[in-house]
């Protein structure tokens, strides 16, 4: 056996090599919720069909991402999807004319909220609701339609 | 026909009670653990020969698994134009699957036969018999802490295997392969969870490192004293250990990911 002065070094620095990785693995790899909550306020959205969309899904403004997803709920009075999104604090002068639209980043690639800011001088606040919304696109919908536009296109023939 | 039959049901009554035997050995051992309270320089000293020892094995292969990951991935997702998701992929494999099960069957080759080997030596040379006859418990003296050293150093073995792994997909990924590094630490991020990815993996390499030093030790303790049954106890250990994984591996992932 070696010199315990020795060994208990090594078992230190395996040991802290050991928390390190782990701490790696929990800050740069994952996303701990710990550090996710946005510190921020909610927004209710309402759309017809959200399509996709995941909580959590981020929420963006001209490209940068201003929030997430909080929570989808179905309106059981209106048929709705009820959308809570988290808006960052620190974009507290979104006009309350703002509009949501549902896009897809990519062509396969997750479905985020985008915000187009209106032209009032009125902010939205905590618990308002964003009401001017254009859903998600579903692709078997927008067949469908081209679909029975070209047919209509053959009878003016 | 009548031997071969009653050749089986030997076999299968055999293994029945060696199961039997490990149990009662595990729970001899377990009671006897809190003997270590006072004295935690024995399990420091397994750690270093467990743990430490097996780093160098741990850290070369979790850096070339992570390389081959990444050169492997980025063939086929570049052909649909998702090389992005490769950070995902990488991160996925190593942590739920790779990260535990490739580290315990490293360890159950590396530390798992030695430990074996060294408990079946200290037995075929009476030395197992010599501490008790000074009325010193060897499974307090010898075995607890060399299991509890197992228990410790796997799910710290494992995080470094995928820490580094990813690191290594990383220098492959972005370094040699041109990927964006921001898009593979970003998407890994957004769809690795901490407590379905990261935690899962730990609990993985807890029950791994709890069965194979348990099957280690209790091969070692429970061979035949001579040259030949040290050697086939270390053998009995290497294949025990891989198989029980593999088959624990399978219900794990079933219940947690199923």
């Amino acid at each position: 056996m070696q010199n315990g002065r020795f060994v208990e070094i090594w078992v230190g620095l395996f040991v802290a090599a050991g928390f390190a990785a782990f701490f790696g693995l929990a800050m740069q790899v994952s996303n701990i919720p710990l550090f996710q909550t946005v510190d921020g306020y909610d927004v209710h959205v309402r759309f017809d069909n959200i399509g996709g969309l995941r909580e959590r899904a981020p929420v963006t403004m001209a490209g940068v991402r201003v929030g997430r997803v909080k929570s989808i709920g179905l309106d059981e009075n209106t048929y709705d999807a009820r959308v809570t999104i988290t808006i960052d604090r620190r974009f507290d002068r979104l006009p309350e004319d703002t509009s949501a639209s549902i896009y897809t980043s990519g062509l396969l690639g997750e479905q985020y909220i985008a915000l187009s800011p209106g032209g009032l001088d009125f902010y939205l606040r905590d618990g308002d609701e964003i009401t001017l919304t254009q859903s998600a696109l579903v692709l078997e919908r927008l067949i469908g339609r081209f679909l029975a536009s070209m047919g209509e296109g053959d009878d003016n023939d | 026909m009548l031997g071969l039959l009653a050749r089986l049901g030997a076999t299968t009554i055999s293994s029945f009670q060696r199961l039997g035997r490990g149990t009662f050995f595990l729970a001899r051992v377990l009671t006897g653990l809190h003997s270590l309270l006072p004295r935690p320089g024995l399990v420091i000293a397994q750690v270093y020969s467990i743990g430490v020892l097996s780093l160098v094995i741990i850290v070369v292969s979790g850096i070339f698994v992570g390389a081959v990951l990444a050169l492997q991935g980025y063939n086929t997702l570049v052909n649909f134009g998702a090389e992005d998701a490769l950070g995902v992929l990488v991160a996925l494999s190593l942590l739920r699957e790779l990260g535990p099960v490739v580290t315990a069957l490293l360890f159950a080759g590396r530390a798992g036969s030695a430990l074996t080997a060294e408990i079946g030596l200290m037995k075929t040379t009476e030395q197992l018999s010599g501490m008790e006859m000074m009325a010193v418990d060897p499974l307090r003296r010898v075995i607890a802490p060399r299991l509890l050293a197992g228990f410790v150093s796997m799910p710290l073995l494992a995080a470094m295997f995928s820490f580094l792994g990813i690191m290594g997909a990383y220098v492959v990924g972005v370094g040699a392969l041109g990927l964006d590094g921001g898009a593979y630490w970003s998407q890994m991020q957004d769809a690795v969870d901490f407590r379905d990815d990261v935690m899962n993996g730990v609990i993985k390499s807890l029950v791994f490192g709890f069965v194979a030093s348990w099957i280690a030790v209790f091969e070692g303790y429970d061979c035949v004293p001579t040259s030949e049954g040290v050697s086939s106890a270390t053998t009995r250990t290497v294949v025990h250990t891989s198989l029980a994984v593999l088959g624990l591996d399978f219900v794990l992932t079933a219940v947690m990911f199923g």
